[in-house]
């Protein structure tokens, strides 16, 4: 479909820069969407693909660069919406307790006067008549009573629908992530009619096969740039894995292949489907790989909520846990850097229920200079912290403890490379003498480190390897699916 | 140390600055001749609020909904309990006591099982818990009104060199309850349930031991504040605790504990128990009568939390 | 048989409400007449209100506790500025249905949690009420009186104004436009937001319409007890938030339903009666609610897991 004359833009991001702290969420990248096309957005994970999309809604507006909708420069949320423009996150954003007609009074606002329930109603029941014919969805029902999969479906449908005016550009962030096949085929196959009829859609999915099929222009994104732009004609899966990947660096320490002897520290089944158990020998560094959001961190927090009991203080803690989250489940923000990097150890630094501050000072000195956490005054508050040094508090308070097994949920996310550098030849050696670690990390290097890496996709093991098979390659192709949802 | 620096920052200083003020402006009217006299009664009536206070405090530290509304029916069942089996006997006076803290070791546990079992939220579980224990009181209280043994009730209405015996009694609690909270580990464990449970569970804090734990105290100390308000007064009424709702959780608002959760102070609940009581007594003293002395203890309320800033709050 | 978690919602109220009536006429069927159903449920009008005050309230992931002493002070206005010079009494009664309308944007803009600054309200209006009525006294004004002790053929009162109640309040907060956006805000606020628009507004919104229902309740209460002290619905802060949890509404996610909040509220009072009928002695009664409201709890637990189970099997 190559005309002459492009097709006019519907909406375009040009340069656009954005960064959180000192990481650089979006380094100069372009993204643009013209009428009636449907372009397929893919990359690893920290690719930039989320801000980006979010930059095009109108919900983050970025350092540098510019926003433009159909040729006019603007910004903001309603000016998006005001253009035209839908987005369907990934996570839920429909009203649980509210049913289906209501939840499309809530989104769409021109949706009003008496009669809007049964309007709604009926551009619901249409919509999701039209785009997954031979549903069995009660409109009338309200959200929190459909399934996880239903609710998508309504979600989708909404977003499709149009009240006063068409939708100009759909966003569709992972729509298939809960439908199954045949669903996710009728989806694409409303893309292809969509994007026929003069619309456009902006797709990212995890499952290369939907975005080669459905696509007619493929977007490759990595560590905030476009690496790639060009028609769907030319990739197909191996060349698209390839595009996603890294080609430079290659070093890193190679660890010798260590033979395991005996019993693992720790053996667990993590879903009842999955052929692979979840296995660690002590002295080793186990990697979780894949995708965010495919089921890492759960794996993560089951292993440690089966080991730890809520009602009374064990004594021997078996695990540790590093959190990714610093703000949802890491620091304590009220609290000075000492605080936190005790309160996992304070078993040990008490006598008869009282901590003794001599020694819960000196845990801490020493931590302070083994980790190198720059502060001057271990009692300042933790938040005087760079997000680098309150990551290394967090490693501090995991490795204090006397915990044999630590559990890691992607802890350096977000953290200068100097830093990482210095937490890796801690690791290193907390391994040798014994220490096991699992770690959940988003990124390539890391995973290299592991001994043993498990791959996630959809909530299960997909594939494990070791050794030498320890290749982006080997991890990026079990982490996306040749074809239909797993 | 770097104690005068931090001292202006500390959420205290101010409940007691405005208490100050209040004392001198109250004794400053009436010619200084009331100074003893209204500091004497002063640190009496505060006792009672800041013992009750301290057990909601560490309730609130919790964070989010953390609420105890079973502490009034607590004061008066333990009240009720202990004046009847003490039965106006000196001997009985420690097996009373020792009965008081038993209810509030007993309400305390139901509290938390109702919470846990039910999995409704506090301030419903405490609120059905002391329906419930407000019947057993009405139900103890029948009959005659019985006065307190007269040791205890001397006890409680006289004073050591010049400071009320129930005063001093708070005072014990409180520098327990300090120890506690900024000693102990159990201290370092509410404070990061408050901050974020989710938080406090992934870094190997047993949650649900240490809020019931907290829960319990909160109601033994409702209970022990019951039996000092009871013999105090003279007897046990079924009304006795009912101010003591509001007032336990306005003294810890106003003395700087967040209600947010995780962060907390006992000296606070000090000089907002003494600030409560000295402005009813200097608006009592001007003049003004029980409205507007509500209406400004309102306020105060508002002008505190709106002044502390909300941290990112429940409801 | 498929039901919606709304209707559900709906079942254990009602259920609640008919064993407790059916158990009231069984031991006492002289009940079962005009005169004793109005007796019966004479006193459910203000605490419905009061109830549909506090589910407004609880719609938008708040709580009031300042429920009782406002009735309490919108009481005292009816009983003396609104019988003596209506248009000032008017003119108040908006004035504090503005000030709720003022407190929901304050705790929304400034993220305050809305149990301390009720609380500290609570003062506020306890006080504005003594300041009004030192000592009990005033009178109901003509006109309340005579709509509250109306006598309307074959069903009493008190019935027939408890479903125009939930059927008024049920169009307002579940069918009307302003009602879903409202419940929404509880439901998933990011959306709300996102979607365009303003949940400052909502909130106050919902903040006013429950300042007006509690400025209801207080006249209805008048209208019944014909005067007014400053103490006079300070139950009714723990009896509303009761109501609305007997009738299914939860304390997050915008889950309330006005219909079952009215149902609540004719438990609660039934209760009353119920445990007199009993014969169970006045000391045990207050304890006796209390292990109601523990059993419903229980019961809608227990239920909510049976759906559950049935939903992922």
């Amino acid at each position: 479909m190559n005309e002459s004359v492009p097709k006019p833009e519907v909406a375009a991001a040009r340069g656009v820069k954005v960064a959180f702290g000192a990481v650089k969420a979006l380094d100069g990248a372009d993204l643009i969407i013209r009428q009636s096309e449907c372009v397929g957005l893919v990359g690893h994970n920290g690719a930039g693909k989320s801000t980006i999309v979010n930059v095009i809604n109108g919900g983050l507006s970025p350092h540098e660069g510019t926003i433009s909708y159909g040729g006019v420069e603007a910004q903001g949320i309603s000016t998006a919406r005001a253009h035209g423009i839908r987005c369907v996150f990934q996570e839920l954003s429909l009203c649980p307790n509210l049913t289906v007609a209501e939840n499309a009074r809530v989104m769409h606002s021109d949706l009003k006067g008496s009669g809007w329930r049964r309007r709604g109603l009926e551009l619901v029941t249409q919509k999701l008549d039209d785009i997954f014919p031979g549903h069995a969805i009660d409109c009338e029902s309200v959200v929190e009573d459909l399934s996880i999969a239903e609710r998508q479906m309504v979600e989708i449908a909404i977003s499709f629908a149009a009240v006063a005016e068409a939708p100009k550009l759909v966003i569709l962030d992972e729509p298939t992530s809960s439908l199954d096949a045949g669903l996710a085929a009728q989806l694409m196959a409303y893309v292809r009619r969509f994007v026929g009829s003069g619309g456009s859609v902006l797709l990212i999915s995890h499952i290369l096969g939907e975005i080669l099929s459905t696509s007619d222009r493929i977007v490759v994104m990595k560590d905030g740039k476009v690496v790639a732009d060009r028609p769907a004609s030319e990739f197909d899966t191996r060349r698209l894995v390839e595009a996603m990947g890294s080609v430079v660096r290659h070093q890193g320490w190679e660890r010798a292949a260590k033979a395991h002897s005996g019993q693992p520290v720790l053996s667990v089944q993590l879903h009842p489907r999955s052929s692979h158990r979840l296995q660690a020998f002590g002295g080793e560094i186990v990697g979780l790989a894949g995708l965010g959001g495919h089921g890492q961190t759960e794996a993560l927090l089951e292993i440690y909520l089966s080991a730890n009991g809520n009602w009374w203080p064990t004594k021997e803690p078996k695990m540790a846990f590093v959190a990714g989250d610093r703000a949802l489940n890491g620091a304590f923000p009220l609290w000075s850097i000492l605080k936190n990097l005790s309160i996992s150890s304070l078993k040990g630094l008490s006598k008869r229920k009282l901590i003794d501050p001599v020694r819960e000072q000196e845990v801490s000195e020493r931590w302070k200079k083994r980790i190198e956490i720059r502060t001057p005054d271990m009692h300042n508050p933790i938040l005087s912290l760079s997000g680098g040094n309150q990551q290394k508090v967090l490693f501090a308070r995991a490795l204090a403890t006397t915990s044999k097994i630590v559990l890691m949920d992607d802890p350096m996310r977000g953290v200068d490379i100097g830093t990482k550098q210095e937490v890796y030849e801690i690791l290193r050696s907390e391994a040798s003498a014994g220490r096991t670690f699992i770690w959940y990390s988003t990124e390539m290097d890391e995973i290299r480190l592991c001994d043993r890496v498990y791959v996630f996709r959809d909530g299960a093991i997909a594939d494990e390897l070791v050794g030498a098979d320890i290749t982006e390659a080997n991890v990026l192709a079990a982490s996306f699916a040749g074809g239909a949802a797993a | 140390m770097n104690g005068m620096r931090t001292l202006g920052a500390k959420p205290w200083i101010w409940s007691f600055a405005a208490a100050v003020i209040v004392w001198v402006t109250t004794v400053w009217f009436t010619g200084g001749s009331s100074a003893v006299g209204l500091s004497q009664a002063t640190l009496t009536f505060a006792a009672f609020s800041i013992i009750v206070g301290v057990g909601q405090m560490f309730v609130i530290t919790l964070g989010p909904g953390n609420i105890d509304l079973s502490v009034p029916a607590t004061m008066t069942l333990s009240g009720t309990v202990a004046l009847k089996v003490m039965d106006v006997q000196d001997s009985m006076i420690l097996v009373g006591l020792l009965l008081a803290i038993f209810v509030g070791i007993a309400i305390g546990m139901g509290n938390y099982a109702l919470i846990k079992l039910l999995r409704i939220p506090p301030i419903i579980a405490t609120l059905s818990m002391s329906f419930i224990v407000q019947s057993f009181a009405i139900w103890t209280n029948r009959g005659l009104r019985i006065k307190p043994p007269e040791m205890l009730s001397s006890f409680a209405t006289s004073y050591t060199f010049g400071i009320p015996n129930v005063a001093l009694i708070a005072l014990l609690i409180s520098v327990l309850a300090w120890v506690l909270l900024e000693k102990s580990v159990y201290g370092r464990r509410i404070s990061a349930i408050g901050q974020s449970s989710f938080a406090a569970r992934m870094a190997g804090i047993p949650i649900d031991g240490t809020r019931f734990v907290t829960y319990v105290l909160c109601s033994v100390l409702a209970a022990l504040c019951g039996y000092l308000l009871a013999s105090f007064s003279g007897g046990a009424a079924l009304n006795m605790g009912a101010e003591y709702l509001l007032m336990s959780i306005a003294v810890v608002v106003i003395g700087g504990t967040a209600v947010a959760g995780g962060n907390s102070n006992v000296p606070g609940i000090w000089g907002a128990s003494l600030f409560m009581f000295l402005v009813v007594s200097m608006l009592n003293t001007y003049g003004f009568g029980a409205g507007v002395r509500l209406i400004l203890t309102g306020l105060i309320i508002i002008a505190v939390i709106l002044a502390a800033g909300g941290r990112k709050a429940l409801r | 048989m498929k039901l919606s978690s709304g209707a559900i919602r709906l079942v254990i109220p009602a259920v609640s409400l008919a064993v407790l009536l059916a158990a009231v006429f069984y031991m006492q069927p002289r009940a079962m007449s005009y005169t004793g159903l109005n007796l019966l449920f004479n006193l459910a009008v203000p605490i419905a209100l009061a109830t549909i005050a506090q589910m407004l309230i609880m719609s938008v992931n708040d709580l009031d506790l300042s429920m009782g002493t406002f009735v309490s002070f919108t009481a005292c206005v009816t009983a003396t500025f609104l019988q003596t010079s209506p248009a000032i009494g008017i003119l108040i009664l908006a004035g504090a249905i503005a000030a709720y309308a003022a407190l929901g944007v304050i705790i929304h803009i400034r993220q305050l949690p809305s149990i301390v600054v009720t609380l500290g309200m609570s003062f506020v209006w306890g006080g504005l009420a003594v300041l009004l009525l030192p000592s009990p006294g005033g009178a109901a004004p003509g006109w309340v009186r005579w709509i509250m002790t109306a006598k309307p053929p074959v069903v009493p009162m008190a019935i027939v104004a408890s479903v125009i109640i939930a059927a008024i309040t049920h169009f307002l907060v579940m069918r009307s436009s302003l009602g879903v956006l409202i419940r929404g805000v509880g439901g998933n606020q990011r959306s709300v937001e996102r979607a365009g628009w303003s949940v400052v507004g909502l909130r106050a919104a919902a903040y006013a319409m429950a300042g007006f229902f509690a400025v209801l309740a207080g006249i209805a209460l008048v209208g019944l007890t014909t005067s007014a002290d400053a103490n006079i619905a300070l139950r009714y802060t723990l009896l509303s938030i009761a109501g609305v949890i007997l009738g299914g509404g939860e304390f997050v996610g915008g889950r309330v339903s006005p219909i079952g909040a009215v149902i609540g509220a004719l438990t609660l009072t039934l209760a009353g009666s119920f445990l007199s009928f009993m014969r169970i002695s006045p000391d045990w009664q207050i304890g006796a609610q209390g292990a109601i409201l523990i059993v419903v709890l229980a019961l809608r637990l227990f239920l909510n897991r049976l759906e559950k189970r049935e939903k992922n099997p």
